[in-house]
């Protein structure tokens, strides 16, 4: 049965009837929620993929709206988890599309469960950490990973796990850069973002359809009109600690004590715990309602203002204290609320 | 002597004090950056990027970045 929403999509001819089919029963994880995740996700859904699961650990923020095109004005307001707005946005576009938005910061620790039974990962996070940790997991599940990252007007892509004899991004990274430009540092306009997306989700659906494509890594700068596309087969590694015979998939390794995170350029400090802590927000409310301020809850979290910062606590036990770099004031403010 | 590449599809005066691949990342001030160079279609390994930028060479430079 071929439903006329897709119609346009089946007359072009690379897909047709049989690639759409392909397209239905695709799962599809979206590694964040933020702007590729936003842009990747709705082209996905508008196009029919059967289920999609959607990962992202932050709260919306205005500064987000003007390039993360599936939240509103009322999900600032609100103080959505972005994982949560986003499947009710997903949702009401296509009600077609099995849709699950999961509001956790993606570790070492949960991701091999996260993307377990998908069919792809779409690589839409702001950090190469966790671009390297996916890239271990989908390697070491045989899940092909569709790389993309952007800032300023500048975005790459590169899909990874497309054939056996291609690099993986641990071999394109000769070392990890002590620190990259992010989005919270230079900016970011919302075309790159766009069109760093298409070009992720276009790869994603040649794939998808069974379209003979050689995975080549990309780039656009839309300011400057630079570009660049490169075969990079030669560039795999045969001891490649990810993606050789002998893989020992290094950025899967857990760590156990609580951890921290400066994240990028925001001055806010994530602090969060190993699994097992857990919250009930709205208990957690009532507990701090006296000490704190302007204070906002709903069932994934609470937020509130505490000695001048202001503390976003998770239902999983994260917690994001702002106005700060240093995670000794960070732990101090969490010490001060949770005892 | 004037030389003009190809750089990342656009048409690019070397200037005279970029002699080689290095010093042509110091001057787009990507030199701590990670990055993957393409010299007329070959990629260049690190090693390799002392060799002299010579007229009409086509390079391409993709660098890592963070966001997304
Ligand atoms: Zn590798």
């Amino acid at each position: 049965m071929s439903s006329s929403k897709y119609s346009r999509q089946e007359l072009f001819a690379p897909i047709g009837e049989e690639g759409q089919k392909r397209i239905r029963e695709a799962k599809v994880f979206i590694l964040g929620a933020g702007a590729l995740g936003s842009s990747g996700a709705e082209m996905l859904v508008r196009a029919g993929v059967g289920q999609i699961t959607i990962v992202d650990r932050d709260i919306i923020e205005w500064t987000n709206l003007h390039r993360q095109q599936l939240y509103t004005e009322q999900d600032v307001v609100d103080q959505l988890p972005k994982a949560a707005a986003a499947e009710r946005r997903l949702k009401a576009i296509n009600s077609d599309v099995d849709i699950t938005g999961i509001v956790t910061d993606v570790t070492p620790q949960n991701i091999m469960e996260l993307i377990d039974g998908h069919d792809i990962v779409l690589d839409a996070t702001d950090n190469i950490e966790t671009r390297l940790i996916a890239n271990d997991a989908a390697l070491k599940l045989g899940i092909p990973f569709f790389m993309g990252a952007c800032v300023g007007s500048y975005g790459l892509t590169f899909p990874i796990g497309i054939q056996d004899d291609q690099p993986c991004l641990h071999c394109l990274l000769e070392a990890l850069p002590s620190q990259t430009m992010t989005c919270d540092t230079v900016g970011v306009i919302s075309p790159i973002v766009v069109t760093t997306a298409a070009r992720q989700a276009a790869d994603v659906l040649k794939y998808l359809t069974g379209a003979d494509f050689e995975p080549k890594l990309e780039s656009a700068d839309l300011w400057t009109g630079d570009r660049a596309s490169m075969n990079v087969a030669s560039m795999k590694k045969a001891g490649c600690p990810s993606c050789s015979e002998n893989a020992v998939y290094p950025f899967l390794s857990a760590r156990e004590s609580m951890r921290t995170a400066v994240l990028c350029g925001r001055e806010t400090v994530q602090l969060s715990w190993p699994e097992g802590r857990t919250f009930d927000p709205l208990a957690f409310a009532e507990s701090i309602h006296g000490t704190t301020t302007n204070l906002v809850k709903n069932e994934h979290l609470v937020a509130c203002e505490y000695k001048g910062h202001r503390v976003v606590l998770f239902r999983d036990g994260r917690m994001l204290i702002h106005g700060t770099k240093e995670v000794v004031t960070a732990k101090k403010i969490a010490a001060g609320l949770l005892g | 002597m004037e030389r003009v590449i190809e750089l990342n599809g656009n048409q690019y005066d070397v200037p005279v004090e970029v002699g080689n691949v290095q010093e042509l990342l110091g001057h787009l001030e990507l030199a701590d950056r990670i990055v993957i160079v393409e010299k007329n279609r070959n990629i260049l390994s690190k090693d390799a990027f002392d060799q002299p930028i010579k007229d009409r060479d086509q390079i391409e430079i993709i660098h890592f970045v963070g966001g997304g």
